[in-house]
């Protein structure tokens, strides 16, 4: 199942030949950038202009007085091409730091989505709620045809409750796109 | 996280912004800016106009100025400045920019821009200068706040300059031109975040080094990244390769880091390279790249690059390293701090190199280089056409003659390479070429910066027919700062280059490739003010050359030469090194182009 992306997502893949590059991954990269005007752009810019595949990004500041913003991307490539992402972001003026959470250990990676199912009484609207609960959404808004559930979990999760959600009257999703950092003590 | 926040600097006393600008460029060692006015500057224009320590050179056209400030940046190591308007100004700035980008030349581009009110409102002569030059840069900048501008522009100086260099575009709204500002000196602090490594690491010298000591067939590739890296790095590459007696090859950017003359140089490799450049580079066992960066135009084929080499490569840009071509041991850093720091870990090192095995590599080297792969035959009688590649080798041989430090600059197409297989630098910094984006229309006004960094030099354009034509106003310029730069142009009456994949890779279907109703160049020359000669036989070819380079003024020679010569040796796109086309001379050894290169540029 193809989820949606929470930015625009560059769709052809590197052109980079498969055998120098080693088996085809997925990483989560971590960014930490001034909070200047253009910068996701700049990063965005990047990507679609080098065709590096964008599965997920995030940005917002992170540190007292909005000085800087941390974006999260989530990408997948050969490591040679997951290598050039990390090195080409690496180069941008306003880019501090950057970490490969895939590469450096076990991390959590966390997205929010929100999901409204409209469906009237019945055995559809017990179903929808009786999932909801086994997966821990919540549900933050109600009407008697509708529902709207905030859930929190791994992408994997998320796709696979909306999944559930489709056929119980699903009619609308939103996504934040990941948030991520090392477990354990390390900071980026 | 560390972070170094640049202590805050005491701000003197503010003044208008164009003035507080132009103090900036001062403080950064500016003499000379390129430039173009129009209603958004009109500040600056004004604070120009005011003093005497910047020098202003109107150009013709924006395009130009870029180019001039990078002919300026290349052949003195400083960071070239040009200067635009807003909207049209800065949109025709954007090909010398992505030129500067892709050979790593140091320029910053002030552009105006609408006052702040107006951002986003489509104004008159509005443009998203930023929006539009973000790929095209390699930073650029948005000035809102007065209190920025001092700090922005010295930033923008920083980053043009440091790691590897390129160009940073400031925009700068009229309103923050006129409003105070306050000044701010350079910064004595680290950047907050943009730190490059310059210094390598010892383990990889190490390993390197080992490689290299080991090596049976070595060769050493150079590029621009060694001219970047300023003369110190060129000298200690040619300590480098003495000491070692390995084979040196140069990419187009790096002609010039090691001396051409020198037998250890095998001549330019990649798709116009030499044959023995070539084929070393194909057989070697283990290969130096220091500051080139495995373009398409040097690997060819990727699969078959270089196939049964162990590869060290040295880049001060780590994105450079392991994009194209997967290396051994990589080396992130400055080209001459990495060489120095090679050469001293190479005598460091008990180990002997293989002597035996280099003299044989050596020996089949020189059996390559026997094949004399440039050879082209020039028929001396009366009246005979002349052959380009003789034409650039009398160009040569004369301005060594005329003993004067000399410059050249090329255009794009047959004339560019024929002039880096013949033309024999033997220093850096000598040799302006628009080698990764191939921009037409280079050549003259990068002269034009050369030459104004260095009046009294002999500064050469070597053109064609076509390409002059793309920047020809520029000779207004020439005329105004009595710039006696040369364009000598070898007009062969056709897109050549285009005219050759088309014989070679589309049956010969030469469409729109002639050069139709060109100019006289004699009379066009003339209405600049300029002299204008014309060569039209080989018989007429050394007194053109000769009045040409004793002319105290600018001069546009026209060269006519066959029009049907082709550009050899030739790797076509797509094929690997060991399958390159030889020239005529050669027809027994011709191998077949892949259908592959159709595709390819
Ligand atoms: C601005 C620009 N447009 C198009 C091209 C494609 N191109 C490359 S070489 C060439 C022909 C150049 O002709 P000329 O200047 O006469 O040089 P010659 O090859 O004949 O020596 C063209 C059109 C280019 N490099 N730059
Ligand atoms: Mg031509």
């Amino acid at each position: 199942m193809r989820r949606e992306s929470p930015m625009p997502v560059s769709c052809w893949c590197s052109s980079m030949s498969g055998e120098a590059g080693g088996g085809y991954r997925s990483a989560t990269i971590s960014v930490l950038v001034d909070n200047e005007a253009g910068v996701l752009a700049r990063v965005i810019g990047l990507f679609s202009g080098r065709g590096y595949n964008i599965d997920s990004l995030t940005v917002a500041p992170v540190e007292d007085g909005g000085q800087r913003s941390r974006i999260n991307i989530v990408t997948s490539g050969t490591q040679m091409v997951i290598e050039q992402i990390k090195a080409q972001l690496d180069r941008l003026v306003p880019v501090h730091r950057i970490a490969d959470l895939t590469q450096l250990g076990p991390h959590i990676a966390r997205e929010m989505a929100l999901i409204k199912i409209v469906a009237p009484a019945g055995d559809k609207r017990a179903e929808a709620l009786r999932l909801a609960d086994a997966f821990r959404a919540r549900v933050v808004d109600a009407t008697t045809e509708s529902f709207v559930f905030e859930m929190t979990g791994s992408t994997d999760k998320l796709d696979a409750f909306v999944a559930l959600m489709r056929p119980l009257g699903l009619a609308e999703v939103s996504r934040t796109g990941v948030a991520a950092m090392a477990r354990g003590p390390r900071a980026i | 996280m560390s972070t170094h926040p640049t202590p805050p600097e005491t701000p003197s006393a503010s003044a208008p912004g164009a003035e507080i600008l132009l103090r900036a460029l001062k403080d950064q060692g500016v003499e000379v800016v390129f430039g173009y006015p129009g209603g958004a500057v009109l500040p600056i224009y004004d604070a120009i106009f005011r003093q005497n320590a910047i020098r202003h050179i109107l150009v013709r056209h924006e395009q130009a100025a870029v180019h001039a400030a990078e002919g300026y940046a290349r052949s003195t190591g400083r960071v070239g400045v040009v200067l635009v308007t807003s909207g049209p100004g800065a949109t025709n700035a954007v090909t010398g920019l992505v030129d500067a980008l892709m050979d790593s030349i140091p320029v910053v581009c002030l552009t105006g821009q609408v006052p702040t009110h107006l951002i986003g409102n489509d104004a008159f002569q509005e443009a998203d200068t930023t929006g539009i030059t973000r790929p095209a840069t390699k930073h650029n900048y948005l000035v809102k706040r007065g209190e920025d501008l001092a700090r922005v522009v010295h930033e923008a100086f920083y980053v043009a300059r440091s790691g590897r260099p390129g160009p940073v575009v400031v925009d700068l709204p009229k309103d923050i031109l006129i409003g105070a500002a306050p000044y701010t000196p350079p910064p004595t602090a680290p950047h907050r975040s943009y730190r490059p490594q310059t210094e390598p690491n010892a383990d990889a010298i190490a390993r390197a080094v080992a490689l290299l000591k080991g090596a049976k067939r070595p060769v050493i590739y150079t590029g621009g990244g060694v001219i970047n890296a300023g003369t110190e790095a060129s000298e200690a590459l040619r300590s480098f390769v003495r000491r070692t007696g390995f084979p040196c090859t140069s990419t187009l950017m790096g002609l010039g880091a090691y001396p051409a003359s020198d037998p250890q140089f095998l001549g330019m490799l990649g798709m116009h390279g030499t044959y023995e450049a070539n084929l070393a580079m194909h057989g070697c066992d283990v290969m130096l790249n220091v500051g080139a960066r495995f373009d398409d135009r040097v690997t060819g084929k990727l699969a078959a690059f270089s196939p049964g080499s162990r590869k060290i490569h040295v880049d001060i840009d780590p994105s450079s390293i392991n994009k194209n071509v997967p290396v051994d041991v990589a080396i992130v850093g400055d080209a001459g701090r990495t060489l120095l720091a090679l050469l001293r870990a190479w005598d460091a090192d008990a180990a002997e190199p293989d002597r035996a095995a280099l003299a044989e590599w050596w020996r089949q080297i020189d059996a390559w280089r026997g094949k004399d792969a440039l050879r082209y035959t020039q028929p001396q009688t009366k009246g005979a056409v002349i052959k380009p590649q003789y034409a650039i080798q009398r160009l040569y041989q004369l301005t060594r003659e005329a003993g004067r430090e000399t410059f050249i600059s090329t255009e794009v197409g047959q004339h560019q390479m024929w002039a880096a297989q013949f033309f024999k630098f033997e220093q850096p910094n000598r040799w302006m070429t628009s080698g990764g984006l191939g921009t037409m229309g280079y050549g003259l006004p990068a002269a034009m910066g050369v030459q104004i960094a260095h009046p009294d030099a002999l500064v050469i354009d070597i053109a064609g027919e076509a390409s002059i034509l793309m920047n020809i106003q520029e000779m207004a310029t020439l005329a105004q700062y009595r710039l006696p730069v040369k364009v000598f142009i070898l007009n062969n009456r056709y897109m050549g280059m285009v005219r050759q994949w088309q014989e070679l890779l589309h049956g010969g279907r030469y469409s729109e490739s002639y050069s139709a109703a060109l100019p006289d160049f004699v009379k066009l020359a003339e209405s600049f003010h300029a002299t204008g000669l014309h060569a039209r036989s080989v018989d007429e070819l050394d007194g053109v050359i000769r009045a040409m380079l004793e002319a105290p003024g600018p001069v546009i020679a026209d060269i006519a030469v066959d029009e049907k010569e082709n550009c050899f040796p030739m790797i076509p796109s797509g094929a690997p090194h060991n399958e390159m086309i030889l020239g005529p001379e050669h027809e027994a050894d011709a191998a077949g182009i892949a259908d592959a290169g159709l595709v390819l540029v």
